[in-house]
């Protein structure tokens, strides 16, 4: 299912989130933080539930600084959720399934 | 007797919930592990590990929760994400409400763990921009820049220390005139150029336009008000239990902490407590495995008497 989350970086962020027309979720990530490590699963199978309906994209922080502070992205895990270009909620740390379901129903 | 979906649901995936599904998957119980985001716990946060007895080198927390996990699930032990709302402890099956579904068993061993202790200053403004509690996961966006630790305990102490490979300063602010932590993290603390102690101070307030900015700290002894430029400020001033889904079910302490003999049950029987979210004296990785493996044991014991 790591298929459906797209890897994205400063280059292609304008393009693959900001011009998409689907609502997008950007998972902030090192490789280095455990609880990124953890959640991990956690978008993927969110990923594979709303496919077709939200693209998943995330964004290693280390290779890519310049995303992060663009949107004060000092904490990771870090999650946002893009619609029609603008960020409409961001949510930090390891948060429950159930809690990520509610934010992503109210992209749609 | 009567019919239950488990002989026992372990309530946590920290080293303690690990702990406790290796011996009871082991014992061959019914068992069930419930965890409310993904295994791990406070541990996650942890980057170096180096009291942990057999690991000479150290390890980190992930690494720790990897080998936890594998051990575990090795002997069959099912681990679900699920959060606990509330417990019905009356009577001998137990009933476990979780956010989809009632789960019926014969024993429960809570691990949930504890949470950082928040500074109620209007940090929730801060979530993930400037304010954090773990060092490994976000001290690399302070290269080279000043953060804030606040806290004197091994945990501020350590993670502190950690900081100080990326930030160019760390003011380290803590209420007393000593620290608390083991000494040989407070002597490597004091002997880092890198950390400014602040102390005898506790933060009072948090400010920035689109991330923090500043944090300011008064002096308890002097009344002074200081203002510190930081864009980081992590908080490392102890921990609370995560026992809310027991409400007033079992006996706690003052703190809410959940109180329990030295075969780890608590005050209803057939439910049992291990780790952090227990009163215990120290909480530590190895403590929390210690009381998982009397837990378990002590839950085994329990529901063959249930069953004889």
């Amino acid at each position: 299912m790591a298929g459906n989350i797209l890897d994205i970086n400063d280059e292609t962020f304008e393009s693959e989130v900001i011009k998409s027309s689907l609502p997008v979720v950007v998972d902030f990530w090192a490789p280095w933080c455990g609880p990124c490590r953890a959640i991990g699963p956690i978008v993927e199978e969110l990923a594979g539930q709303y496919q077709g309906k939200v693209k998943f994209a995330k964004c290693n922080v280390d290779d890519s600084p310049i995303t992060p502070s663009k949107f004060a992205v000092r904490a990771i895990p870090t999650l946002i959720f893009v619609k029609d270009g603008s960020v409409v909620e961001s949510i930090t740390g390891m948060t429950a399934k159930a809690k990520l379901e509610e934010v992503i129903n109210k992209l749609l | 007797m009567e019919n239950v979906d488990y002989d026992l649901v372990i309530i946590g995936g920290g080293p303690a919930g690990l702990t406790a599904g290796l011996y009871a998957s082991r014992a061959r119980l019914n068992v069930l592990l419930i965890e409310r985001v993904a295994p791990g716990g406070q541990v996650l946060i942890t980057d170096h590990i180096e009291n942990y007895p057999g690991f000479p080198e150290g390890l980190s927390g992930p690494e720790l929760t990897d080998k936890l996990v594998a051990q575990a699930r090795q002997f069959g032990l099912p681990i679900e994400s699920e959060e606990v709302e509330s417990l019905t402890l009356e009577g001998p099956v137990k009933i476990i409400k979780t956010s989809g579904r009632e789960i019926r068993t014969h024993a429960i061993i809570i691990a949930s763990g504890a949470s950082p202790r928040t500074l109620h200053v209007g940090e929730e403004r801060f979530q993930g921009k400037g304010l954090s509690y773990c060092a490994t996961c976000d001290g690399p966006f302070y290269r080279n820049k000043t953060v804030v630790a606040v806290g004197g305990g091994d945990t501020a102490v350590q993670e502190s220390i950690f900081l100080t490979k990326f930030a160019s300063k760390v003011y380290l602010v803590h209420r007393r005139d000593q620290l608390r932590a083991t000494k040989i993290l407070q002597e490597r603390a004091l002997a880092n150029d890198k950390i400014e102690f602040v102390w005898d101070s506790v933060v009072t307030g948090l400010d920035g336009f689109f991330g923090l900015e500043s944090v300011k700290v008064k002096n308890l002894k002097t009344q002074e008000e200081r203002t510190l430029t930081a864009e980081g400020c992590f908080i490392w001033i102890g921990i609370v239990p995560n026992a809310g889904f027991v409400g007033d079910s079992l006996e706690k302490d003052p703190w809410g902490f959940i109180i329990t003999d030295a075969h780890m049950a608590t005050s209803v029987p057939g439910v049992f407590a291990a780790g952090d979210v227990r009163n215990t004296p120290l909480r530590q990785i190895a403590t929390a495995v210690g009381d998982a493996a009397i837990a378990a044991y002590s839950a085994e014991h329990y529901i063959e008497n249930l069953k004889s």
